[in-house]
């Protein structure tokens, strides 16, 4: 519990002031609420009502509620903007360190939290801790506050018939607690189902296609029926039982009420006097207090009961916040790559600790600056993942990888990863115009940069279609361009970067083979003594290449030119012969 | 004093709400959606209703009356029990105790049934309405998926239903609640002193120029709060996605100064919502006391100077000075009274929640399903021995389509050949916009037909007519010389299969996907499909085979393996008439060989429309259409188009891109 709180408090940073203001003018509007009502029996004393100066009376006492209500609104507003102020800043403190967290994190740390996890942790989970922060600051102080003064109260007006509530408060503590435990367990459930809920409508819209084609919408009412029966029923049982909430409270209360009426009226007969020690006035004030002392058990179950339901919120923002970037750019890290040379030094990779199988296992590799080199291999052959740990994406669990001679574990982050550029298979252009896109890939290029590294990427000639041109505005995930263009897009983005190693992903997928030559053209040509590795499925893609590997189940199969591969690798040349008899027409074609 | 309400409220049960902080009113809320919603639960729950209305009646009647009973203790009781001792009043005392007793006993089981009725009619009702809306969804044609945010149709089964919860299990029923015991304590208050109520009322115009000013300020910037926040979320969503690019380009400190600047915003604009909104509470419970001084202070004042008090009481009593008795009950109901206007002003921003939440689901249910004139049929048929077909229960491997004819009043039985021929069809998506322009093409059952064309030139769409996702806006379809129109639509569906560029899988296991083509197909049949589809081999090495609990659209498979099993799919529907859409995405050349020869097997013996991207289904297409900005312009087979050294050429050579 503290371990998960903890880290969360150090958020508050800036907004301690007012955290802790709130619950001091929360306490003086709480002890306000409790003389109003005491004074206002006061006033309303019959006894003093009757008698001569009944005015005066009067007047005094609607002095001191006014003066008491005045200072009652002066600390419930200022309560009311301090908490506003501590728990909206809290709250935007933490998604601050949320979001500053998790650009430190490393591509290992992003996968196990997944993005949409991490989106939810960053909005929905935040904006529940920020209720249960405001809930605790105005309530959870305020509550105990009012309960405690109303108890001395009722014990200062009379001590013998207070003790019904000390008698009572336990039960109804006891009903109210035995209440959420029953139900706490149908929560959680009903939180599992109303996934399954989401998930069924999900599914549904975005499979409509395949539904209709089918004519599977009665099956999918079924389907979706039952998920929301089963909602359903949770909910009302959960519900039917928090509805004894009302009835039981009012039990006690009421039960409160009769018992003081009776003894009250009682005593203050048997007293014989109605100016004794215990007045009627005093008598129907001990009542509203009865009221008060009891709906604070009742708010403290619900102030309980919600910060419970917050409390997984909180669980999972603290889970990011205290997880460790598995990769740290070091101190006084190298801050210059000399070139574009990469070696694998005995390297083996799994993605966690915990997995059995390694992604890469024993690779030793050379490349020197300025190589072209292809990599071939099937889905699963871990070829991504060979790449991504020459800019350190990850990092490799045994054995070194070196660019430029040095250690890449020594190089500042950015540095690195500047001089190391890479396409990613999935790509994402971000909302915002072309030029703001390619921008990324260096902030200060000049309107000619972008154009020339365009032309490189062969991706000129389509932006100029474009209306807009460079301005053109890309919609979010890039939806306004096809495919192919995209592919290129990022490619430029990449090129801006003036990189010593470039590296494609299986960046020329989408796009038609000519241009996808024209772009490996224009590579040796302009960028010569940029290291390139390319990663693709066709062999015509890395068939120009210096050097080829050939990975398969994490191992180096085969390593050597298009013409050696062929006498070597049984692999590439079956997937050689797969692929040709399509390149043989095309080549036709082509000539023809 | 917002907080003191607070016991009457059910907690509230966080939901695992996508994205969305608290459900807000977006625009504007239809008119009639409170009539509607409240016909709508009378429809289901009529007896119910009334009965828990009856229940929050005797309720606040009951809370009314408790609350004079600490006075009537006092005069009918102490009082004289002072001046005449214990004995004389005892009897009193005890029939009051137990009358109280009686009426708190009836309270509260009132409030017992009326909670836990509410709790099923709650639950219920958002049960039917779910249920309605998705009833009603799954009638409406492609054409709204495609014009809405999926995000948006979500949040109406989540977000808007949950504030319709709030609207109709709370605020509703506590606006009911308080109504009465307003309109009593207004009775009460009116019967015994006109003076006073004035006093009263003022006051009440006091507070509710305060909730207009405060509660106006808060419903403004809760607007802007929420346009903010989706706009920060919108920017973090966007750059979760995309964390490891920021990466890769080392855009980390960029990114986090835009979410500095969204945050900064975000919360200027929250801090104003919620201060707003803390500071209403406080400010009206005192105008409250406020008012209870005024009221003591005037009332005072009449006392000592004699005034004559005028009520509704003075109509049958006459006119009389204002006793102390009267001002301190008055007292004690202006407190009820200030009280009551404070809660219920706490209800009426759940209550524009409720009620935009309510009429978006109600705009949902209100949009146009798909009109479906078809009469045609699809019957199971047998061949008779003359060659004709007649109709049959069981399944025979033959169809017929089973047409009448109002003319004549003839059935005729047409058999289920695939045979499809679209004559001069034009389309556009908006009328506006025409997509297709007199497109004209035939395919004979067994033919294999290709689309080939750029992004946008219409390949798509064309499909979308055929299984008439969308209607043509001219021209006619014919399925074995039928005109489509005239085929009910869930018939015409099912006699075309479909495997789709995206694959959409379903939560559920690998057995229970692949008979998601036809519901009564066996294991073994869903088996035998999957073998020729090439699927068998990987299911068999899932950890469960063919019970492989598949969840999140599929996504512990590769995308070569889901659409293995959307191929496995269509082959269990088996339909004689296939739409493809191939997929573009690379996968490796080995899962591709696989996926390719799943493909062809399926498209044996079939007619086939076929949105290509290999060259190999193209090549081997009876016929391939050329596709431009919604026009065929060049059709025939390979060898044909490649003769003709037109668009097919430069696009089969590399010079366009064939997406």
């Amino acid at each position: 519990m503290v371990k998960t709180i903890k880290p969360l408090l150090k958020s508050v940073r800036q907004y301690k002031k007012p955290s802790v203001i709130t619950p001091f003018f929360m306490a003086l509007e709480a002890l306000c609420e409790c003389l109003i009502p005491f004074f206002m029996a006061q006033m309303i004393n019959q006894d003093a009502l009757a008698q001569e100066g009944a005015m005066a009376h009067i007047l005094t006492y609607g002095g001191i509620l006014i003066l008491l209500a005045c200072f009652s609104i002066m600390s419930g507003v200022l309560a009311g903007q301090f908490a506003a102020t501590a728990s909206c800043g809290f709250a935007s403190n933490l998604r601050h360190d949320l979001f500053y967290k998790v650009q430190k994190f490393s591509f290992a740390n992003v996968d196990e939290f997944s993005t949409s996890s991490l989106v939810t942790r960053l909005t929905t989970d935040v904006t529940n801790v920020q209720q249960s922060y405001q809930m605790c600051l105005r309530i959870a102080i305020r509550v105990p506050l009012q309960f405690i003064f109303a108890i001395i109260m009722s014990f200062t007006i009379n001590a013998s018939l207070a003790w019904i509530f000390i008698v009572i408060m336990p039960l109804l503590a006891l009903c109210l607690i035995a209440i959420m435990r029953v139900v706490m367990p149908f929560f959680k459930r009903i939180f599992k189902k109303y996934d399954a809920l989401n998930n069924s409508v999900q599914e549904n819209v975005g499979g409509i296609r395949v539904v209709k084609s089918f004519v599977r919408e009665q099956y999918e009412t079924q389907k979706f029926d039952k998920a929301a029966s089963e909602v359903r029923n949770d909910f009302t049982k959960a519900e039917k039982i928090l509805a004894l909430n009302n009835p039981i409270m009012t039990f006690f209360i009421n039960v409160a009420a009769v018992l003081i009426s009776y003894l009250g009226a009682t005593a203050i007969i048997q007293s014989g006097t109605l100016s004794g020690d215990f007045t009627p006035t005093e008598l129907s004030a001990l009542i509203t207090y009865g009221i008060q002392v009891l709906s604070c058990c009742m708010m403290f179950s619900m102030v309980f009961v919600m910060i419970t339901m917050s409390f997984e919120s909180a669980r999972r923002i603290s889970e990011v916040l205290t997880k460790q970037s598995d990769i740290v750019s070091p101190e006084n890290g190298v801050t210059e790559v000399k070139d574009g040379s990469i070696r694998f030094e005995n390297v083996s990779f799994k993605y966690s600790e915990k997995a059995g199988k390694y992604a890469l296992s024993d690779i030793d590799l050379t490349i020197n600056a300025g190589e072209t080199v292809g990599i071939l291999g099937s889905t699963g052959s871990s070829k991504t993942t060979l790449i991504q740990l020459i800019p350190r994406l990850y990092d490799a669990t045994e054995g070194n990888v070196y660019v430029g001679g040095v250690n890449v574990k020594d190089y500042h982050l950015d540095t690195l990863r500047k001089d190391v550029s890479i396409v990613l298979q999935k790509n994402v252009l971000f909302s915002g115009t072309i030029k703001e896109n390619l921008r990324w890939g260096n902030e200060n290029a000049t309107d000619e940069e972008l154009v020339r590294v365009c032309q490189l990427a062969q991706a000129d000639e389509f932006i100029n279609a474009f209306p807009d041109g460079y301005d053109t505005y890309i919609e979010q995930g890039g939806t306004n361009v096809s495919g192919g263009q995209k592919q290129r897009l990022c490619i430029a983005r990449a090129l801006l970067r003036k990189p010593k190693v470039l590296i494609l992903d299986d960046s020329t997928s989408a796009v038609d083979t000519k241009t996808d030559a024209l772009i490996r053209h224009a590579f040796t040509q302009e960028i010569p003594d940029t290291t390139k590795i390319i990663i693709a499925q066709r062999i015509a893609s890395v068939e120009h290449a210096d050097k080829i590997i050939v990975l398969d189940g994490g191992k180096i199969l085969a390593c050597g030119n298009h013409d050696e591969l062929l006498q070597t690798s049984e692999i590439y040349k079956e997937i050689y012969d797969a692929q040709t008899k399509s390149r043989a027409v095309e080549t036709e074609g082509g000539e023809a | 004093m917002s907080e003191e309400k607070g016991y009457q409220q059910k907690p509230r049960p966080m939901r695992p709400m996508r994205g969305r902080g608290m459900p807000v009113p977006k625009g504007a809320i239809k008119k009639g959606t409170l009539g509607r919603l409240l016909k709508t639960v009378f429809k289901y729950y009529k007896w119910q209703m009334l009965f828990i209305f009856l229940c929050i009646i005797i309720n606040a009647m009951g809370s009314l009356v408790s609350s004079v009973f600490v006075q009537s203790l006092i005069d009918d009781v102490i009082e004289p029990g002072v001046a005449q001792g214990f004995d004389a009043v005892a009897g009193t005392l005890l029939s009051i105790v137990l009358t109280m007793s009686g009426i708190y006993l009836t309270v509260i089981i009132a409030g017992f049934f009326w909670h836990r009725i509410m709790a099923t009619v709650t639950q219920g009702m958002l049960y039917h309405l779910r249920k309605d809306m998705f009833t009603k969804m799954q009638t409406l044609p492609i054409k709204y998926f495609d014009t809405h945010a999926h995000g948006d149709i979500m949040s109406t089964y989540t977000n808007d239903t949950d504030a319709c919860r709030q609207l109709i299990g709370q605020s509703l029923p506590t606006l009911f609640s308080s109504s009465i015991t307003l309109l009593a304590s207004v009775g009460f208050m009116l019967w015994n002193s006109l003076w006073l109520f004035a006093v009263v009322l003022l006051c009440t115009v006091a507070m509710t120029l305060v909730v207009k000013i405060i509660g106006g300020n808060s419903a403004k910037f809760m607007v802007a709060q929420q346009t903010s926040l989706a706009r920060a979320e919108g920017f973090v969503e966007e750059m979760m996605k995309g964390q490891k690019v920021v990466k890769v380009f080392t855009h980390e400190e960029r990114a986090k100064e835009d979410f500095d600047k969204l945050n900064t915003q975000l919360y200027q604009d929250s801090q104003r919502a919620h201060k707003f909104g803390n500071i209403l509470g406080p400010i009206l419970s005192n105008i409250g006391n406020f008012t209870y001084v005024l009221l003591a202070i005037i009332g005072g004042l009449l006392y000592t100077l004699g005034a004559k008090n005028i009520g509704i009481s003075s109509i049958f009593f006459g006119i009389e000075t204002l006793s102390i008795g009267t001002i301190v009950a008055f007292l004690g109901m202006s407190r009820n009274f200030t009280q009551i206007v404070n809660q219920m002003s706490q209800q009426v921003s759940m209550i524009a929640m409720g009620l935009a939440g309510a009429s978006r689901a109600f705009t949902l249910m209100d949009q146009e399903s798909e009109t479906d004139e078809g009469y045609v049929t699809l019957v199971h048929a047998v061949r008779n021995e003359d060659g004709t077909l007649s109709e049959t229960e069981h399944r025979t491997g033959l169809w017929a389509w089973k047409h009448y004819h109002k003319a004549d009043n003839t059935t005729t039985y047409t058999e289920l050949k695939g045979d499809i021929v679209l004559e001069n069809v034009d389309f556009g998506y908006v009328p506006e916009k025409q997509v297709l322009s007199g497109v004209s093409l035939y395919a004979k059952p067994g033919q294999q037909i290709a689309f080939v064309g750029a992004t946008g030139a219409g390949k798509t769409t064309i499909t979308n007519l055929i299984n008439r996702f969308y209607d043509i806006a001219d021209g006619k379809i014919r399925y074995d010389g039928i005109n489509i129109n005239k085929i009910k639509k869930s018939d015409l569906r099912r006699s075309l299969g479909i495997v789709l560029q995206d694959t959409n899988l379903f939560t559920g296991t690998v057995m229970e996907n692949i008979r998601y083509g036809r519901l009564d197909a066996t294991d073994e049949e869903c088996i035998a499909a999957a073998k020729l589809a090439n699927a068998d081999d990987f299911i068999r090495r899932l950890p469960d085979g063919y019970d492989t609990l598949l969840t999140n659209n599929g996504s512990n498979l590769s995308q070569g393996q889901r659409q293995l099993l959307s191929i496995a799919r269509a082959e269990v529907a088996d339909t004689p008439v296939m739409i493809l859409d191939e997929a573009t995405s690379s996968i490796d050349t080995r899962t591709e060989a696989l996926v390719q020869d799943g493909m062809d097997k399926l498209m044996h013996g079939r007619t086939v429309f076929v949105i290509a991207h290999r060259l190999s289904t193209v090549r081997n297409s009876d016929a391939i259409m050329v596709l431009d900005h919604g026009k065929i312009i060049e059709r025939g087979t390979h060898e044909q188009l490649l003769e003709q050294k037109g668009t097919y050429y430069q696009l089969y050579t590399g010079a366009f891109e064939l997406e």
